[in-house]
């Protein structure tokens, strides 16, 4: 069957695994759950006690099977559950709230510190050896240093002594949301500072990356036969070289996605950015463990759809991929 | 006596690895004529390839050129250039449209992104200016010219058989018409039928176009039914050369004797097999003089203070047969085989 | 035990038979070596800094000048919102932190050296059900996880965190030792054991794993630089023992108590400073692994010097215009034996 179905089936099946460990994880664990919210939250009615129970599956009616199917309809039907912090706000409605946020500031300068590191990669793999190379540890520290303490002292410089950009939010206080362009405006200029330390801190990464992809795949014999064929220097870089380096350059983007995305949402919180990251601070502070499982949830699924997204892509580039059948 | 197409001239070349300098070409000297076949042959690590990349400048890093001339002499050149002193620009309009190469493994030597037609229109707009629709109906005759039907010309290389992928490298190495093609091993990956078939639609390109070939291998009995010289290769330097002939009948250097005891003929006498024991010396460090002294049957101690310059032999098939070997010749008898060295009679082997 | 050179995961790269006569540390490039140098620091600060704490990291200072006091004579760090030495706590810290990722990198390790090696030389259908489990948890994303995975533990303690980042650690390596093992098991010398009938786990242990302790050294870096992102991320978040002062807990206090809109900068800089610097380190070992693995990533040195230019990959050979001697020499010099 084609190598795009199979992919689909792969991550189909590690959706169903992330679900099925959700599903589990409270029951699994020690402690009684639900005993530990209410300690948290004596306002809560009898009411929610059931539904929390219900939810996390403690002192329950019905078989371990049932719930799991119960719980399985529950998330096609995009119902996490009631919010414990704003009973009785359910949890989907806090995330619809926030995930368009998360969505824009997060994708966007991801895909802008993708495509950057992966243009300066090309440049520095087939130079490699040139001045490109000297900047190389600071790429390093660059790659180490976590998101959100890179955003604290961009923050600090920029923000509190430079008074260039806001010191946080996602807009301006008093500003009422809506498609007209002072809030819009706002909203731009508020990102700029979260969007500018995600490309910063994950640009170096991918540079990296590139570079060791294009120094391996200038070793390749291909390229010794292009150089033989006496093309021109930008033909073999970009269309021999970076090509075929490119595919294990998006490969290594699905991984890594899981990990950029991860550090750009604890980011948020130091911006005190209304995505998903102040909720999920919130929902650690206090415990909130049907609010915690949506989050993962979500995040999962994106991730997962991203690595769809990215074999789409190189199936449309790579000739090999679309022939690739079989097994293996 | 016209001048040759490609002029080597004490050329060496070393790659400068972190332990020291390891000299894989040693002043070699090589001439190529044109619509000739020379084929160099040698061991793995002979520096054959060396030689031959290296005299087009495409050996990768850590490899120099320590020094010597590579001066090639072209229909379509202006004059002489010595291949050293080019620039890039320079050495990028040589490069294919002069001197083409056919690589060893074909497999890799295409690009797996791009299909057939599309590598070699790079190859021809790189050099020719010609139309786009010329280009496209060239590539077509190109494809016509090695045996392959034109519906291929959309293929990927993964999509290709080894026969015919080395076919394609052979079309675009003829694309732009060149003086010289360089064949690195371009049969060895093959089996033996297909690799029959394709040495012979190379001969038959050579008459029918007119281009030297500079045919590099380690079977030595390939060369001798194909090659018009041969020059034989060992640790970096060039040990004899001669024509096909010369080299059957008489082999002049005792690492050439050897080579040829090597391998059983189907016709002749029976005689006794034997290799050549040993291994090729490290190159880090070489000895003075005859780097096969330790594998040499006839060596001596005089054998260290040799220059391996090339002097002629007295042959009966004519003049141009030279050898690095001041001491032994073709008349000069076998030595007795060294103690304990097995030898397989050919008797043996029919059993 | 037959010990073939060190193989790099790309089957086209040809192992570099003369670079084994000189030592390890003089073929690490550079940076490697800086990374290496400052891991040791780090490893040394860690062992005897808690020993050299000028204050004991959790006392309160109640005296209300010395709450968020900036870095004095005293205080070589400052003191936090309720009067504790940051010094200490730093220095407390990155013992703490340091000893986590390190566990997390030997078990996680383990793991995937288990886990790589019985599915590449298993094959089969265990091969497909470890690569299935491998892949799966490579792509689901580690952090989420691992929140909700330390979030329902009522005490994150630091072994019950060490358990759980390996648990989510391991596939990583898992994934490289497969490749690479496959490649290995169907060498000659590995076919020639299985001949003679030597068992399954010696050939594993004495034959196998030695041959991809370059893969297994940069997975170990690779892997505990991971720990060290992940548990910091997650005490930053709140997910960790906030009564012990690891680097995580510390920038969680920092910003709970709005170190930045206070202007305490030296609060929260010395410790995430502490683990830019620890990751740097890692990175730039790796990188060194990386190239003693593939000697690809090797720049040209010593062509580039002798020709006096930096010579790009895909540039001509560089012509040397020094003749050569006529004579050999009878030893060679190190880089290079011509002017």
């Amino acid at each position: 069957m084609p190598f795009i179905v199979r992919r689909v089936i792969f991550y189909l099946v590690a959706a169903w695994v992330a679900l099925t460990i959700n599903f589990f994880i409270p029951r699994a664990m020690p402690g009684n759950a639900v005993e530990s919210i209410m300690a948290k939250f004596p306002n809560l009615q009898p009411s929610a006690y059931k539904a929390l129970q219900a939810m996390l599956g403690v002192g329950h009616p019905g078989s371990l099977w049932d719930q799991y199917r119960a719980y399985l309809v529950n998330v096609f039907h995009f119902n996490f559950g009631v919010d414990v912090t704003n009973y009785p706000a359910k949890v989907s409605t806090l995330l619809g709230q926030t995930i368009p946020w998360t969505i824009t500031l997060v994708g966007t300068a991801t895909v802008i510190a993708f495509l950057a590191g992966t243009m300066l990669g090309i440049v520095a793999g087939w130079r490699h050896g040139g001045w490109l190379d000297r900047v190389l540890p600071g790429l390093m520290f660059f790659q180490a240093v976590p998101y959100f303490f890179l955003a604290l002292i961009l923050l600090e410089l920029l923000a509190v002594r430079g008074h260039l950009l806001p010191l946080g939010q996602g807009y301006a206080g008093g500003l009422v949301p809506g498609w007209h362009w002072d809030f819009l405006g706002s909203a731009i200029y508020h990102s700029l500072l979260p969007a500018f330390t995600i490309v910063i801190a994950s640009v170096a990464g991918w540079m990296l990356q590139m570079r060791n992809v294009m120094i391996t795949t200038i070793g390749e014999d291909y390229m010794l036969a292009a150089q033989a064929k006496g093309l021109s220097g930008r033909r073999v870089m970009f269309s021999y070289a970076a090509r075929n380096a490119l595919l294990p350059q998006l490969q290594g983007f699905g991984l890594a996605v899981g990990f950029v995305v991860s550090g750009a949402i604890v980011m948020e919180i130091v911006f005190s950015y209304p995505g998903i990251g102040l909720l999920l601070l919130n929902a650690v502070t206090s415990n909130d463990f049907p609010l915690m499982q949506a989050i993962f949830l979500v995040i999962t699924f994106a991730v997962l759809l991203a690595n769809v997204i990215v074999d789409v892509i190189i199936v449309a580039i790579d000739p090999r991929a679309r022939a690739r059948e079989g097994a293996r | 006596m016209t001048e040759p197409v490609l002029e080597i001239k004490d050329f060496s070349v070393a790659y400068r690895t972190p332990s020291g300098d390891v000299r894989a070409a040693s002043s070699v000297n090589l001439d190529l004529y044109a619509g000739e076949v020379v084929g160099l042959v040698g061991e793995s690590g002979s520096g054959k390839s060396t030689l031959a990349y290296g005299a087009c400048r495409l050996l990768r890093a850590p490899a120099v050129i320590t020094g010597g001339k590579v001066t090639y002499r072209g229909r379509r050149t202006a004059g002489p250039m010595d291949i050293m002193r080019l620039g890039p620009a320079e050495l990028r309009r040589l490069r294919w449209r002069e001197i083409a190469i056919v690589f060893q493994s074909a497999m890799n030597a295409l690009n797996p992104v791009l299909n057939v037609r599309d590598q070699i229109l790079d190859v021809i707009h790189a050099h020719l200016r010609i139309s786009r629709d010329e280009a496209r109906e060239k590539a077509g005759s190109l494809l016509d010219l090695v045996g392959i039907p034109r519906s291929r010309l959309r293929s990927y290389p993964h999509e290709l058989s080894g026969g015919m992928r080395q076919r394609v490298m052979i079309a675009m190495a003829l694309a732009t018409d060149p003086e010289i093609v360089i064949m690195d091993e371009p049969t060895t990956a093959l089996d033996v039928v297909v690799q029959r078939d394709i040495l012979a639609q190379i001969v038959e390109l050579k008459e029918r176009l007119g281009f030297s070939i500079l045919f590099i291998t380690h079977d030595l009995s390939l060369l001798l039914e194909l090659a018009d010289r041969i020059a034989v290769m060992y640790a970096g330097q060039v040990l004899e050369v001669g024509t096909a002939q010369q080299l059957h009948h008489a082999p002049a250097h005792p690492y050439t004797k050897g080579l040829l005891n090597s391998f059983p003929s189907l016709r002749g006498a029976r005689r006794d097999l034997a290799g050549i024991p040993g291994s090729p010396p490290d190159l880090h460090d070489p000895p003075p003089g005859c780097p096969f002294l330790p594998r040499c049957g006839y060596g001596t101690s005089a054998c260290t203070g040799i220059d391996m310059s090339l002097a002629p032999v007295a042959s009966p098939d004519g003049p141009g047969h030279v050898t690095a070997c001041p001491f032994v010749g073709p008349d000069t008898p076998d030595p007795p085989p060294p103690a304990g060295h097995p030898t397989v009679t050919e008797t043996e082997l029919a059993t | 035990m037959t010990v073939a050179l060190p193989v790099s995961t790309d089957p086209a790269v040809v192992p570099e038979e003369h670079q084994q006569r000189r030592g390890l540390w003089q073929r690490l490039p550079t940076r490697a070596k800086v990374g290496a140098i400052m891991l040791g620091a780090c490893i040394l600060a860690a062992i005897i800094g808690p020993l050299l704490t000028p204050y004991d990291p959790a006392f309160q200072n109640p005296s209300p000048g010395l709450s968020l006091h900036p870095p004095d004579a005293a205080h070589l760090l400052g003191t936090t919102q309720s009067g504790q030495d940051v010094f200490s706590q730093l220095l407390v810290g990155i013992r703490l932190t340091l000893e986590l990722a390190l566990s997390v990198g030997i078990v996680a390790t383990v793991l995937s050296v288990l886990v790589g090696v019985a599915a590449a030389y298993l094959g089969g259908v265990w091969d497909e059900v470890l690569s299935l489990a491998t892949n799966v948890f490579l792509v689901i994303p580690a952090l989420p996880l691992l929140i909700i995975l330390l979030g329902y533990l009522p005490q994150k303690g630091q072994a019950a965190t060490v358990l759980v980042l390996a648990g989510l650690g391991w596939p990583w390596g898992a994934r490289l030792i497969r490749a690479q093992t496959m490649a290995i098991r169907n060498r000659d010398f590995v076919a020639a054991s299985r001949e003679t009938g030597e068992r399954t786990w010696r050939i594993l242990a004495f034959e196998i794993v030695p041959n991809e302790v370059s893969l297994i050294a940069a997975s170990f870096v690779n892997t505990v630089l991971y720990a060290i992102g992940a548990s910091v991320a997650l005490a930053f978040i709140g997910l960790a023992d906030l009564t012990s002062w690891s680097l995580g807990t510390m920038l969680y206090w920092a910003q709970s108590q709005q170190a930045l809109q206070i202007g305490a900068w030296w609060w929260f800089v010395p410790p995430g400073l502490a683990v830019a610097l620890m990751g740097t380190s890692l990175v730039l070992l790796n990188s060194g692994i990386d190239e003693l693995g593939n000697p690809r990533l090797r720049d040209a040195g010593g062509a580039s010097a002798a020709a006096w230019q930096h010579l790009r990959p895909t540039d001509p050979t560089p012509v040397l215009d020094a003749a050569p001697p006529r004579r050999w020499r009878t030893a060679p010099r190190p880089g290079g034996d011509l002017p």
